[in-house]
Order: C-alpha cells, then sequence, then structure tokens
C-alpha cells in the first residue's frame, strides 16, 4: 500500500508548489522601500509649471502618490477607481506625471477626470527611478512621516483598494 | 512619329540606368559613436551586463531596448561622470529596486534558498536513491526458491532447449 501512496504524496506536493507558483506573479518584485523614508522631490507642477511642488509638503498627513502616464494603457483601467477615491476624501492622491508631454497629460486629465490634488512632471524619469518605478501604474502609501507604507504595482483594484489600502490609511490616519 | 516615340523611350531607359547606379556611390556617413567617451560606455556595459531588466526579466540591462534599460543607461553614465565607483552605483540601484536587479544576489536570510535550494534537493535525491538501491538489494538476495519451484524452472529451461534443438 505505502508502495503506491509515496509517489501520490509526493505528486501532491509538487502540484502544491505548481499551484502556488502559478498564483504568483513573477512582475510583482518587492520593493527594498517599504518602511523607508520616501525619496524627496521637488518638482514643477502640470497644471502651474511655474509652481514647484515638495514633497515635504505633505509631511503630518496620509497621502497617496500614484505614478501615471498618458501613454500608460493600463493607467485608464485604475483611473476611475482613482476619481472615486478623491471624491471620497478618503486621501489626497497625488500624481507623478512620469515621461510624458505636458498638453496630452493635460488632455488626458480632462477626458477621464482629474483625482490630483496636484500632479507634478517628471518628465525625464529621474524622481520614477528614485522610487524604484518600472512598470507604470505604480501606486504608493505615504504616511505622516514620510514613510513609504504600502506600493501597489500595476493598476488599483476594488479588490487591493477595499482590502488592503483603504485599510491601510485608515489605520495610518489614526497615528500620531 | 513611332521614331521619335521609340528614340524618348531608350532615352528614358538609359537615365533609369544611370539612376540605379547613383545608390552605389551612396551617403554613407561615418557611425555616430555611441556615448561620447568609449571609457563611460565600457564600465557602463561591464555593470549592465549583470543588472536585469526589471520589465523584460530574463534579459540584462546590456542588452534590452526597454524603456527601463535606457534610462538605467543613462543613470549609470551620468554616476559615472559624476566619479561614482562601481560598488556606489551598484549601491543606489539596489537601494530602489531590490536584490532581484542583481543576476548575482548577496547570500542573505532572504536569498539562502535561491542559493542553497538546488544543493539541498540534490542531497536529498541523493540520499533517498541510496536508501532505495541498499532496500531493493536486500529484497533481491531475499528471494529463495523452494525445491519444488527450481526443478519447475528446470523443466521449462529444459524444454525450451529441446525445442530449440529440434
Amino acid at each position: 500500500m505505502m508502495r503506491y501512496l509515496i509517489p501520490l504524496f509526493a505528486f501532491m506536493i509538487l502540484a502544491a508548489f505548481l499551484l502556488v507558483g502559478l498564483s504568483l506573479n513573477p512582475r510583482q518584485v518587492p520593493s527594498p522601500l517599504i518602511d523607508k523614508p520616501a525619496p524627496k522631490f521637488q518638482l514643477n507642477q502640470l497644471h502651474e509649471p511655474d509652481k514647484i511642488m515638495s514633497s515635504d509638503e505633505n509631511l503630518g498627513k496620509v497621502w497617496m502618490l500614484n505614478v501615471w502616464a498618458s501613454w500608460c494603457v493600463a493607467c485608464r483601467d485604475e483611473h476611475p477607481l482613482l476619481v472615486q477615491l478623491a471624491k471620497s476624501g478618503i486621501v489626497p492622491i497625488y500624481g507623478l506625471n512620469y515621461k510624458d508631454e505636458r498638453n496630452t497629460a493635460l488632455q488626458w486629465l480632462k477626458r477621464f477626470g482629474d483625482p490630483y490634488a496636484i500632479s507634478i512632471i517628471d518628465s525625464d524619469g529621474k524622481v520614477g527611478i528614485d522610487y524604484g518605478v518600472y512598470g507604470v501604474p505604480e501606486t504608493y502609501v505615504i504616511d505622516k512621516k514620510g514613510i513609504i507604507r504600502h506600493k501597489q504595482i500595476g493598476p488599483v483594484t476594488v479588490d487591493s483598494l477595499e482590502k488592503t489600502i483603504i485599510p491601510l490609511i485608515k489605520e495610518l490616519q489614526q497615528q500620531v | 512619329m513611332a521614331r521619335q516615340l521609340n528614340r524618348v523611350v531608350s532615352i528614358t531607359g538609359f537615365v533609369l540606368l544611370l539612376l540605379l547606379l547613383i545608390p552605389l556611390t551612396g551617403w554613407s556617413k561615418e557611425a555616430i559613436p555611441v556615448a561620447e567617451d568609449p571609457e563611460i560606455e565600457k564600465r557602463m556595459l561591464a555593470l549592465t551586463m549583470d543588472l536585469r531588466c526589471l520589465v523584460c526579466q530574463n534579459e540584462p540591462i546590456s542588452d534590452s531596448r526597454a524603456e527601463f534599460s535606457n534610462d538605467i543607461r543613462r543613470e549609470i553614465r551620468e554616476q559615472i561622470k559624476a566619479n561614482k565607483t562601481d560598488e556606489e552605483i551598484i549601491q543606489f540601484l539596489v537601494d530602489r529596486y531590490g536584490d532581484f536587479i542583481l543576476y548575482n544576489p548577496p547570500v542573505k536570510s532572504t536569498t539562502v534558498m535561491l542559493w542553497f535550494g538546488p544543493a539541498i534537493l540534490f542531497v536529498i535525491a541523493l540520499g533517498a536513491l541510496i536508501v532505495h538501491l541498499k532496500r531493493r538489494r536486500v529484497q533481491i538476495e531475499d528471494i529463495s526458491l523452494s525445491q519444488e519451484q527450481l526443478e519447475a524452472a528446470e523443466a521449462l529451461l529444459d524444454e525450451e532447449k529441446k525445442g530449440k534443438n529440434v
């Protein structure tokens, strides 16, 4: 009896590993920036290019940084959710307009809605490198002390918002 | 009239033939250098050969034409110009993208399985094989035939011999 059971068990273990492997996403590389201070930036604003926004302005509040571009197709998928989240007033969203052209970016926001408290321009992707961006869209949750608490690689989904991001934001807002 | 037309056609043909010769002289220019400084380019290439492109994950940054790789190459060139050492540049990238960007990740608690997993699996498999072979040898030795079985076997062999002889 054991003779037949051992291969069966071996197969089941192998199958379990393969099954877990299938559900993993190799594109989601864990970021080393989690629980580290968010890289500082000083960038021109998209709507008013003469104005500069500094990341230090957001110290003391929980905020989201959403990396987006008008050329990014997946950004369109998550965009309605961001607009909805912005309307709810739970958390201010800042947009990092990544390697984009100003005019097309502005048109894009006009067409799909503008959920961003402020959009800033990262035309050469330098700040993107600082934040370890490699696949747009990416979204960061940054706490009151300016520490990155969460990074979402790829589009935000209803599931990720309800299960992870919003509970985390509410928890972070409680902290002093 | 026909003659004139004929002439026009042949002249046009001749001109077209001549036109065919033009590309032979070519408008070749000297190749545009990849970067202003070949030294920087050499160092950048050596560095990026061991770095993973995070977009096309099985390709080193040196070979990849992805936008991500272009950016990283540009960043590395700039840092080399700013007199950063290779170690500093690698650390800069690891701080932002994690060990995953290295094709040769350091041995750490998170990478132990990556480095030694295959060796551990090999040792386990080898052990299992040795145990299995030892058991099989015992099993083979254990089989002993009774007198009756031996006689039956002999009879069968004899029959075969006879059959072949005939």
